[in-house]
């Protein structure tokens, strides 16, 4: 009897306790996330280049539109980086300040790449959803008009686009927008086929929640992890997409610039000795690209740790 | 005499199997899944369903609730028929009708918690409820099936296997069902924890006057929970009877062998002396034996068996046998005879 009481007392104050937080799949995989030294260190660097992207026009002496006269004309012997004229990063070949060229270039490079990557994320994923959930003949004709899609190549569309309708960067992310989106597609609607039969989606089904419900609150949110990853590494083949559409001359129109513009730049004049023209945007250029292929390589591991 | 709460009449599941590789205009080939069940549950009875893998229990389970299209009649207590209706018409009862699982932990959402899992059914139902209304039902909920309400904001992945199949229960009768179907809802459980969740089941059926379609292969667990107990062998009835009178006084071959072969917890017992073998497979059910399903490995089977499909016969204890009765010593012993060749 006393032994009872004992555990009477013990069950009433753990009743008695405040609700108990959980501990999220999400939640674990944040720490696993932290502990990855090189997935942190390619965090660091992302948030480096998006606030040098985001404030860095404010230490910006000069305007990137400005041209400095004082310069202009021999750039390569005067338009070096230095502190006391305030062109940081040195001037470009018409004497404007590579340091706001580069801080502009940066803002368009990544908001291509996310723009580029959140389309591919939200059609890619409801498409490959649905795709894969509702299956049978629907499945079918969704599927076999991706790999139409896929199956056209698409920087020769891309190019046409750009040819057709003008170079602006409304047609640039449409084209980018296309494509990004199929390889999404095709990864979410496998990820599905394996979750559907999976016995709490039958549960869901069998209590009568709605079929957009069950893609929406069950199968989405265990696709995330796998989505996740893919965006990741799909940003930064964006930004290289339109870095060689823009290294053709096909991309982003001046004024405004990109990475890939500024570097066609740089290498069209590294003979003249202004290095500096080709080494500032392909430092940020490269260390974006490490940083995000890290940071997909640490949320993979993080994500299925049953995977490594 | 009470209006049975589910009075199934021949009840069929056909898939259509279209073979590896096979041409485009080539008819798939019908696999019956369940061919012809015959069936009724009063409220608050516990109907046990037995039969070896591959039976058809799960499938019968699944299209009680509608998730594999049926045909045949099962008809609710008020008068519908379950298997014609819309899936907008079944709605309505799919709150009547609720659902256990076999595994306890893939039967719940990893990315939801306990409260969001066992809330969801009521808000599909409940549209109505307020969400602190739903958080009072919940934790009572939990509370009923012996989980701590405090733990409403746990994950799936923090509770032992028992604790889930607890949620999994939470969730079923959240919406204060008539009917709980259970699919093999303890096998995936260790003994003791198994022993735990069947008295749970047996203590809230009592508390809430369910009606219980228990489906298990473990015939001792099926015994101790269940009213009426119903042996299905390839997609058909075989036998169905008062659990009592089944277990004592089994009439069908089949059911003499699968109750031979329960395992008995004695060093001492005979096993060989007391198992009835059973010679052969279970035979494909796209190409099921003409006649009686069980006659290729009966020890009785006569010509008769192969041409004509015995009817269920029998007033409370049916039988779909053509020659029923305990097997003699004489055909025991020859069916032991076969297995050893």
């Amino acid at each position: 009897m006393v032994i009872q009481q004992d555990k009477m007392q013990s069950l009433a104050a753990r009743m008695a306790q405040d609700e108990v937080k959980g501990r999220s799949p999400w939640a674990d995989a944040r720490k696993r996330f932290f502990r990855n030294k090189a997935a942190m260190t390619g965090l660091i660097i992302l948030i480096a280049v998006a606030l040098f992207a985001l404030l860095g026009g404010y230490f910006a002496q000069w305007s990137n539109e400005d041209l400095d006269f004082a310069v202009m004309g021999q750039v390569a012997t005067m338009g070096a980086p230095s502190l006391e004229n305030g062109h940081y990063f040195g001037t470009d070949d018409l004497g404007r300040d590579l340091f706001a060229r580069t801080v502009q270039g940066t803002q368009i490079s990544l908001m291509v790449g996310i723009v580029g990557a959140a389309i591919a994320v939200i059609v890619g994923t409801l498409y490959g959803a649905t795709a894969g959930y509702v299956g049978g003949r629907t499945d079918q004709i969704m599927m076999r008009a991706v790999d139409i899609l896929m199956s056209i190549p698409y920087m020769f569309v891309l190019i046409l686009l750009l040819v057709m309708f003008g170079r602006s960067i409304a047609m640039l992310f449409l084209g980018i927008g296309l494509i990004s989106w199929l390889d999404m597609s095709r990864i979410v609607r496998g990820q599905t086929l394996s979750l559907k039969n999976r016995e709490f989606i039958e549960a869901a089904r069998a209590t009568g929640v709605p079929s957009w419900k069950i893609i929406l609150r069950h199968i989405v949110p265990n696709l995330l992890g796998v989505v996740a990853v893919y965006a990741t590494l799909l940003v930064p083949l964006m930004i290289l997409t339109e870095s060689f559409i823009s290294f053709l001359g096909l991309g982003v129109q001046e004024p405004l610039t990109s990475w890939g513009a500024l570097i066609s730049e740089g290498a069209g004049t590294m003979n003249y000795g202004t290095l500096w023209q080709l080494a500032f945007p392909l430092f940020f250029f490269v260390i974006t690209l490490f940083g995000f292929f890290f940071v997909g390589d640490g949320l993979r591991d993080a994500l299925d740790p049953k995977d490594r | 005499m009470t209006k049975p709460l589910l009075d199934v009449r021949d009840l069929r599941v056909t898939f259509q199997i279209r073979r590896e590789g096979a041409m485009p205009w080539t008819a798939p080939t019908p696999l019956h899944a369940v061919g012809g069940v015959d069936f009724s549950l009063n409220p608050g009875e516990t109907l046990g369903v037995v039969g070896e893998s591959g039976c058809g229990k799960s499938t019968l389970a699944r299209a009680l609730i509608g998730l594999v299209p049926a045909t045949g009649r099962a008809e609710w207590i008020d008068g519908k028929d379950l298997v014609a209706m819309t899936p907008r018409q079944m709605m309505r009862y799919r709150s009547d009708i609720q659902m256990v699982f076999q595994d306890p932990l893939a039967s719940l959402n990893p990315r939801m918690t306990v409260g969001q899992i066992i809330a969801e059914p009521l808000k599909t139902h409940r549209p109505g409820l307020s969400s602190a209304e739903v958080k009072t039902r919940v934790k009572a909920m939990m509370e009923k099936v012996g989980l701590l309400p405090n733990q409403i904001n746990r994950y799936p992945h923090e509770f032992s296997g028992g604790q889930c199949q607890r949620i999994g229960i939470a969730r079923a009768l959240i919406v204060e069902p008539k009917l709980i179907i259970c699919d093999e809802p303890v096998s995936a459980l260790d003994v003791s924890i198994q022993a735990q969740v069947i008295n749970l089941l047996i203590r809230l059926q009592k508390e809430l006057g369910l009606a219980l379609v228990f489906i298990a292969h473990d015939l001792s667990v099926v015994k101790h929970i269940s009213d009426r107990v119903m042996v299905l062998y390839l997609g058909k009835v075989m036998e169905i009877g008062s659990s009592d009178d089944l277990f004592a006084d089994p009439q069908h071959p089949y059911t003499q062998a699968l109750l031979s072969a329960v395992p008995v917890p004695d060093p001492d017992h005979d096993v060989a002396g007391s198992v009835v073998p059973l010679s052969g497979d279970l035979p494909s059910p796209m190409n099921p034996p003409s006649g009686c399903v069980f006659r290729t490995r009966c020890p009785r089977a006569q010509a008769a068996c192969a041409e004509q499909v015995p009817a269920l016969m029998g007033q409370d204890h049916r039988t779909a046998c053509h020659f029923p009765g305990p097997l003699t010593e004489e055909e025991i012993a020859r069916a032991r005879k076969t297995e050893a060749a």
